[in-house]
């Protein structure tokens, strides 16, 4: 056959480390981004984001809006309701109806929010179930207003006078901590960016398990093991799975910030765009962290079924930190224990990226988590390190976790 | 271009845990010279192979290229096939060929070119773009053989290279050998088919309980063990060799008879006792086949 002279001259090329582990790491890549799995399940993960961003932003609407009837001498108060709702953050569109029971059958059938009728002074309202609380409190005051002006007026008051004084009293507030008023936003931002560090780092994790067990299975790690090193190898296929991740975590959040902008549910780009960079950056960290974690794991077992036992542990505290993240989103919370659980490696990925999107992280507590993230990631690749190079040779029954680290 | 000293392993030795696995296992395999490695299962053959290719760590003991210590970067020029068989079940023959053949050094072209040569070279054109797994095994085999030597490599480590290959694919696999021992590298192989390294190969080493108890060509080997005579002298009462000195018959039957003769006795003797019975179709002098030197020294070793 042809024995090249190129090809005997290009043997002695040396591979240098670094080389290798990009080698290592294109094939992730290249094999990773080429399934069907990837491709279906970014699609997938972006439909459902968009689809929720939309519902997101339809619910706002009607969640501010109401339709409202007036009849009989009511329709005189048109103009003042609208006004006064629009105050209480309410939108009211006003329809006039000549017969209250045609009213009645619009309410009936949802074609009104509310039918108002009566005289000025006792309103009268039908509703299907329930009356809207900014409704109501429009129409109380309205009504209440309206009282005072006759009794004004009957005690020979100057209304008008009086009114404007009450009009113009205000409580003073006083804000210990105060917040923007886009905090319902924030917390969505937060709440999405932890379900997609949790799903990216559960799946992609579990990845490279699965590739160091397939590997090891498959027993091609020895005719690996005897051209580049171990730790080239790891590094390699945890850059590699990383990539891909990021890739997709990148698509799916671009996607959801253009999307929630377009379509208004998201008025804070700046926090928007924000949040998902720092759901990239812990993504990263996170990723880092757990998948040497799960690397090192994988290398104990030798067959696929036997890696999720081996995982659970792992996986767990993954769960336990989203469980804790959703919790500390919703209610939050800024208390010292969420500070404290933020700053620990294996907890900040998931925590972090919530609570720099609601505006809970001073830049002292995420220079200082990012500094324990880095000193957790280099801790568990020594580690990891060892263990996967002392067992993932040793196929057969599970290798035990104590005699990887100690061989 | 060929060096002149070839693969050493030199007193190597390794223990797990109480288990010794080789001790002072030592030999060479000279540049463009085949080198079959017989042994029973366990003997310590795999070990020397993974300890050779960098995959194991000896405790004592080395090994050497050219003269020089083996490093990672020499390890590169070695063609590896292990014992046990891998390659990435889901990865198509070409990819996979040309992803082995960059982790050995190899350029992005010369990688491509490399792996096509093999692919056409060993019967797999059909099947280049077919995930290894949807390959019948003798296939996969072709593909680990073409993993072994896309790099064109400067040692060729091959363990159980025959094992489970059909005919055709044992000549396929016995040219490749041969050629690339041909063309100056040292190639050095285990098997269990003794007929085969006893066909192929320039030396032999056998191994037993992690030592090498012989070492030299197959030639020398034979004729070191105590030679045989068969006789077919139709008309030979039974026991007719049983009074001349220094005879001893190993099986007689039908007027065919077996004799082990001692180094000093005249085998012309043996002849003429024979003639004295009356004709004689067959005398012929017999060395033992590689088969029985190594049973035999299997069972010394017991």
């Amino acid at each position: 056959m042809t024995e090249g002279p190129l090809a005997r001259s290009s043997v002695g090329t040396e591979l240098k480390p670094a080389q290798a582990v990009l080698l290592v790491a294109g094939r992730e890549l290249n094999t990773k981004l080429r399934t069907r799995s990837f491709v279906l399940s970014t699609i997938v993960s972006v439909v459902v984001l968009a689809a929720f961003v939309l519902l997101q932003s339809s619910t706002f609407d009607d969640g501010g809006r109401s339709e409202v009837g007036l009849s009989g001498q009511a329709t005189a108060l048109g103009p003042q309701i609208v006004e006064s709702a629009k105050q209480l953050g309410h939108r009211v569109e006003i329809v006039d109806i000549a017969e209250p029971a045609q009213g009645e059958q619009q309410v009936r059938d949802n074609d009104l929010d509310a039918l108002v009728t009566g005289p000025v002074g006792s309103l009268q309202v039908t509703v299907k179930d329930t009356l809207n609380t900014e409704l109501r409190n429009t129409l109380n005051g309205l009504m209440r207003q309206e009282i005072l002006t006759s009794e004004l007026a009957a005690a020979d008051l100057d209304p008008k006078e009086v009114l404007g004084t009450a009009a113009a009293a205000q409580v003073t507030v006083k804000q210990l901590e105060p917040r923007g008023d886009d905090q319902g936003q924030r917390l969505v931002i937060g709440l999405i960016v932890a379900f997609l560090l949790y799903m990216a780092l559960m799946i992609y994790g579990q990845m490279v398990a699965q590739g160091v067990v397939e590997e090891k299975s498959s027993r091609v790690v020895e005719l690996l093991l005897a051209t580049v090193r171990p730790w080239q190898l790891l590094a390699g296929k945890v850059l590699g799975l990383g990539l891909v991740g990021l890739i997709q975590f990148a698509i799916i959040g671009v996607v959801g910030v253009v999307a929630g902008l377009a379509t208004g549910a998201l008025t804070i780009s700046g926090a928007a765009v924000g949040g998902m960079l720092a759901g990239l950056l812990w993504y990263l960290l996170g990723f880092f962290f757990y998948a040497t974690i799960f690397a090192a794991l994988g290398s104990l077992v030798s067959r696929q079924e036997d890696t999720q036992s081996v995982l659970t542990p792992v996986t767990m505290v993954i769960v336990i930190g989203f469980v804790f993240a959703i919790n500390l989103l919703i209610s939050n919370s800024d208390g010292a224990l969420t500070t404290v659980m933020a700053l620990l490696p294996p907890f900040s990925p998931i925590l972090m990226p919530g609570l720099t999107a609601l505006g809970l992280a001073p830049i002292w507590m995420q220079a200082l988590a990012i500094l324990l993230s880095l000193g957790g990631i280099a801790l568990v690749a020594w580690l990891g390190g060892r263990i996967y190079r002392n067992a993932v040779l040793r196929t057969g029954s599970r290798v035990k976790l104590r005699e990887a680290v100690s061989s | 271009m060929v060096p002149e000293a070839g693969l050493e392993i030199d007193h190597v030795s390794k223990r797990y845990g109480d288990v010794v696995a080789l001790s002072d296992m030592t030999f060479e395999v000279r540049p463009g010279e085949l080198f079959g490695f017989v042994g029973s299962n366990g003997a310590g053959k795999t070990t020397t192979m993974r300890i050779a290719l960098g995959v194991l760590e000896a405790d004592t003991g080395a090994v050497r290229w050219a003269g020089e210590p083996v490093t990672l970067s020499m390890r590169r020029r070695f063609g590896y096939m292990p014992e046990e068989r891998g390659l990435y079940p889901k990865m198509k023959v070409l990819d996979q060929l040309v992803y082995l053949a960059k982790l050995h050094g190899l350029a992005a072209n010369d990688a491509h070119r490399a792996a096509d040569d093999w692919i056409v070279r060993l019967g797999l054109r059909e099947r280049r773009l077919d995930e290894v797994q949807k390959l019948s095994l003798g296939n996969q085999q072709r593909v680990q053989l073409a993993a072994a030597l896309v790099h064109n490599p400067e040692v060729l480590v091959l363990d159980e290279p025959f094992s489970g290959l059909d005919p055709v694919a044992v000549d396929v696999m016995s040219q490749v050998l041969k050629e690339k021992a041909a063309e100056g590298i040292p190639v050095v192989f285990s098997s269990h088919q003794l007929d085969l390294v006893q066909r192929l190969c320039d030396r032999v080493g056998i191994v037993n309980k992690g030592t090498m108890v012989a070492c030299d060509t197959v030639e020398a080997l034979r004729s070191s063990g105590a030679s045989e005579l068969v006789v077919h002298a139709p008309k030979a009462p039974a026991g007719w060799a049983a009074s001349i000195p220094g005879v001893t018959v190993v099986s007689e039957q039908d007027g065919h008879t077996t004799l082990r003769i001692n180094d000093d006795t005249d085998d012309q003797q043996v002849l003429r006792a024979a003639l004295d019975t009356g004709p004689v179709h067959e005398f012929s002098r017999r060395r033992p086949s590689l088969a029985e030197l190594f049973r035999n020294v299997v069972k010394e070793g017991q």
